[in-house]
């Protein structure tokens, strides 16, 4: 199963269709990779505006600017499109950009099915967004859908579910080639433990999506019968159970945080070791670390849910269980610890975003820890002090390490290098903003300001100004990055080389392809295969 | 290099986009018949239309691509994976309904009826003391009135044997294959997909039963629920695999399929058994026990 070579089939022409159809109809893993991206891009930008309209009501006490059911669709719909409309489908369009450079194949195993997914995503969040402007409003409920409380969405509820089915069926196509591609289109040579580690990350988060989406669309379909067709499943007068939703859920739901991290610390994994201009330490210990969180993540789900009411010995399970999750992650902040460790650094963008990333998340993760304790986390659960900590580990983590990825493979995507000094200046305002943005939402979770509600006790006053004042900040230095990504497709400050990182070409096939990378690339597998990275 | 060598790496398709749009128009229909809007059932037929179309088209092409030769091995092996792991997918879909069978019989139910210290218990003493719990139950409330259980014994056990025999026939297609008897693999199709669509009739005979003898119905608590979840949508996925099967028998009765290259029938009958399957654990879990 391993080893595949590769030629164009004569009877189709080399370059992509004209005008629009080029993109409509495209098999290629660049284009699609590409739509991919800039889409995320769109979509963070629309789930960051939702956000700055909460920061905007919570900037003082009292209500200013929107009504709570609207206010409440926003935190659900944020959620949502940051989740599935930003941070996945990026990492997607990581995954169809780098995945068949990084391993030497000439495109994704199953490109047909590949262009569908990326419309299926499309699909899927049209469908979503179109419940804005119906009678009744978004969902409200949360991006967790609880009953009974989501019962009582007006005409947006089947749409919404509906949403979920075709987001569910992009993400589980997109994961079902993934792993197609790394099993079967490896080059010679390429074996399993040689494969970099985002290429490693990706297999196990694909693994992990092909198990759990259909868990959640699952879920939702009880609910639509709920609602619709008179089943019981979550009303207690039929004999079913609210709680019962919610296990689903999470069991859908705390891998669905791993498939969001998981590819995060495949980049991270590849961008450190060039930067530090040493090879990774502990390539092997980082595979297996992998692999045993995305195990974890399936056994600790009620985690979730330690307030709901569960059995004496199910609140210690999952509190222990969660607690293992800890040794493996540890594994890894050591590993990039190390990487660094007496390493010739420097410090350009994709690299600054990456320390950023190790030393933020590790923060995200020590709170991951204290919730996991079951007694005090009946002090935290649904407090912003859970709004702290997982956004610790979405933005600083994933979002930081998406845009670093961004920064170290656009110069190889366009053959342009991009404004080294104005990307400084985008990571020093998101690394500062954004602590003034959640730091103080640990306080204010402490102190006991529930999330979800768009209006407080004036005790809360002076950390949610501040923290506001950061969103604003953050969600408009994020400007800076669509400029640079614009400035360097049209030139930016000159040509890149090959290499484009001193001595990138000992880390990774795709950098010792041309820049910009030709439409299609290794029709012919690579001679030798770097190891720098082992 | 020799073509056996080349991955096949199509360029162009628009059928992956007519299909994301008919599966969109055929879900915003529904779902705007669902919140009572008139609009949504031609909505839903024109998108089943368009979803049809792109079935057929897109199958056409990839029968005639895989006919003139053009997947070799690899390709094959990718179309393999991507079988497999879309079953486990399917698995994993069954699960949540499985899940919920499990749960609400040995936790919540109990829970509900005063035994063990999960949290349904509060809602017993608050709202149903008097409630006992028993299997089958349509919860305290007696959601949907009166109804008597499917049993295991008759229909449901007729149709496990029909399923298994169908399981035997579709492997005896295949040993026809790849032994290049070409009547052994049509008749043992053909009986399969008879045997596939029996099964679909015997069930809608035996919802016909439910709704209209034993008052057991969808709306009928939580048996009502998991029994008509978990039967329809294997029953739906019984539907789609046999007329799949037909598809397979079509291209069999054409001439397609070599005993090296036949990855269509493959898929198939893979798909043929995990319906089996489940259909096992339907019976033991929903219908025996
Ligand atoms: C970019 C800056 C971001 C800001 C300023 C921001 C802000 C917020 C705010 C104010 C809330 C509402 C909290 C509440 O009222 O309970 C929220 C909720 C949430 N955000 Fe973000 N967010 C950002 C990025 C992200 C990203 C990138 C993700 C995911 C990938 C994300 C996922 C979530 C989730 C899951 C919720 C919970 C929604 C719920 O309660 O159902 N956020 N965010
Ligand atoms: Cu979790």
């Amino acid at each position: 199963m391993s080893a595949v070579i590769a030629e164009h089939d004569e009877h189709h022409d080399h370059g992509p269709a004209k005008g629009i159809l080029r993109w409509i109809t495209t098999t290629n893993h660049k284009d699609i990779g590409t739509m991919y991206l800039v889409f995320s891009l769109i979509m963070f930008f629309v789930g960051g505006s939702m956000a700055l309209i909460i920061r905007a009501e919570l900037f003082e006490p009292g209500m200013q600017f929107v009504e709570p059911q609207f206010f409440n669709s926003m935190t659900t719909m944020h959620a949502l499109v940051m989740v599935f409309g930003a941070v996945m489908p990026a990492f997607v369009g990581l995954a169809n950009w780098m995945i068949p450079l990084m391993i030497g194949a000439p495109d994704m195993a199953l490109p047909r099915m590949n262009n569908m997914s990326f419309w299926m995503l499309v699909a899927g969040i049209l469908l979503m967004a179109s419940t804005l402007f119906m009678e009744g409003g978004g969902p409200a409920a949360g991006w967790t859908f609880y009953p009974p409380l989501v019962l009582q969405t007006g005409k947006a509820l089947p749409f919404a579910i509906f949403a979920v089915h075709l987001l569910g069926i992009s993400s589980i196509m997109g994961a079902i080639n993934i792993i197609a591609t790394i099993f079967n289109m490896r080059a010679p040579g390429m074996d399993m433990m040689k494969m970099p580690l985002f290429v490693w990350t990706w297999l196990i988060t694909a693994f992990l999506l092909i198990a759990v989406m259909p868990v959640f669309a699952g879920a939702v379909t009880m609910l639509l019968t709920d609602r619709f067709f008179d089943t019981s499943f979550f009303d207690a007068a039929g004999g079913g159970d609210p709680v019962l939703y919610q296990h689903i859920f999470w069991f859908f739901g705390h891998p669905e945080v791993y498939i969001m991290i998981l590819p995060t610390f495949g980049v991270a994994s590849t961008i450190i070791p060039v930067f530090a201009r040493k090879p990774l330490f502990g390539y092997t210990s980082m595979v297996w670390a992998t692999g045993f969180i995305a195990f974890l993540s399936f056994i600790v789900w009620a985690h979730h849910m330690f307030t709901v009411g569960m059995p004496i010995a199910g609140e210690l399970y999952f509190m222990y269980a969660t607690m293992l999750i800890a040794i493996p992650t540890g594994v890894k902040i050591f590993n990039w610890t190390a990487t660094m460790w007496k390493g010739a650094m420097t410090f350009e963008t994709p690299m600054l975003f990456s320390i950023a990333f190790v030393v933020l998340f590790t923060l995200g993760g020590f709170t991951g820890l204290m919730m996991a304790v079951a007694p005090s986390d009946l002090q935290y659960h649904d407090t912003y002090f859970i709004v702290a900590h997982f956004h610790y580990t979405l933005v600083p983590a994933s979002v930081f390490i998406l845009m670093a990825a961004g920064y170290f493979w656009l110069p190889k995507w366009t053959g342009n290098m991009y404004n080294e000094r104005i990307g400084r200046l985008h990571f020093w305002l998101s690394a500062i903003s954004i602590n003034i943005l959640f730091f103080p939402q640990h306080f204010l979770g402490l102190a006991g300001m529930p999330r979800r509600i768009p209006d407080y006790a004036v005790q809360f006053a002076d950390w949610n100004m501040i923290s506001s004042i950061g969103a604003f900040i953050y969600g408009f230095s994020q400007l800076l990055f669509v400029y640079i990504v614009i400035d360097t497709i049209r030139g930016g400050t000159g040509k890149a080389t090959d290499e484009v990182w001193e001595d990138a070409s000992k880390h990774g096939l795709e950098w010792t392809l041309p820049s910009p990378t030709p439409y299609h690339t290794f029709t012919t597998p690579p001679a030798k295969i770097p190891t720098e990275h082992l | 290099m020799s073509t056996n060598d080349t991955y096949y790496v199509p360029h162009k398709a628009v059928w992956p986009f007519i299909g994301t749009a008919g599966l969109m128009m055929m879900l915003a229909g529904f779902a705007n018949y669902l919140n009572g809007s008139a609009i949504g059932p031609t909505m839903m037929i024109f998108g089943l239309s368009l979803f049809i179309l792109m079935l057929t088209g897109w199958f056409a092409l990839q029968a005639s691509e895989s006919e003139s030769g053009m997947y070799n091995h690899s390709v094959g092996i990718s179309y393999r994976m991507g079988m497999m792991w879309f079953i486990f997918s399917e698995v994993m879909f069954f699960a949540a309904f499985f899940g919920a069978l499990w749960y609400t019989r040995n936790l919540s139910v109990p829970w509900l009826g005063g035994i063990g210290d999960g949290p349904a218990r509060a809602t017993k003493d608050l709202l149903w003391p008097a409630f006992e719990a028993a299997w089958p139950t349509n919860g305290p409330a007696e959601v949907g009135g009166e109804f008597e259980p499917m049993g295991a014994f008759g229909l449901p056990l007729l149709n496990t044997l029909i399923l298994l025999t169908s399981g035997v026939t579709v492997t005896w297609a295949h040993h026809g294959l790849l032994a290049k008897k070409r009547d052994q693999l049509i008749k043992g199709l053909i009986a399969t997909v008879a045997l596939g669509f029996l099964f679909v009739g015997l069930q809608a005979f035996e919802y016909y039963e439910a709704y209209h003898e034993m008052g057991l119905t969808l709306g009928s608590g939580i048996y009502g629920s998991t029994f008509f979840m978990l039967t329809g949508f294997h029953g739906f996925h019984v539907c789609v695999g046999a007329i799949m099967l037909s598809v397979i028998l079509f291209r069999s009765w054409k001439g397609h399929f070599t005993p090296e290259n036949h990855f269509g029938f493959e898929g198939v009958a893979w798909y043929w058994h995990f319906v089996d399957v489940v259909w096992l654990g339907l019976f033991i879990f929903v219908y025996l026990l």
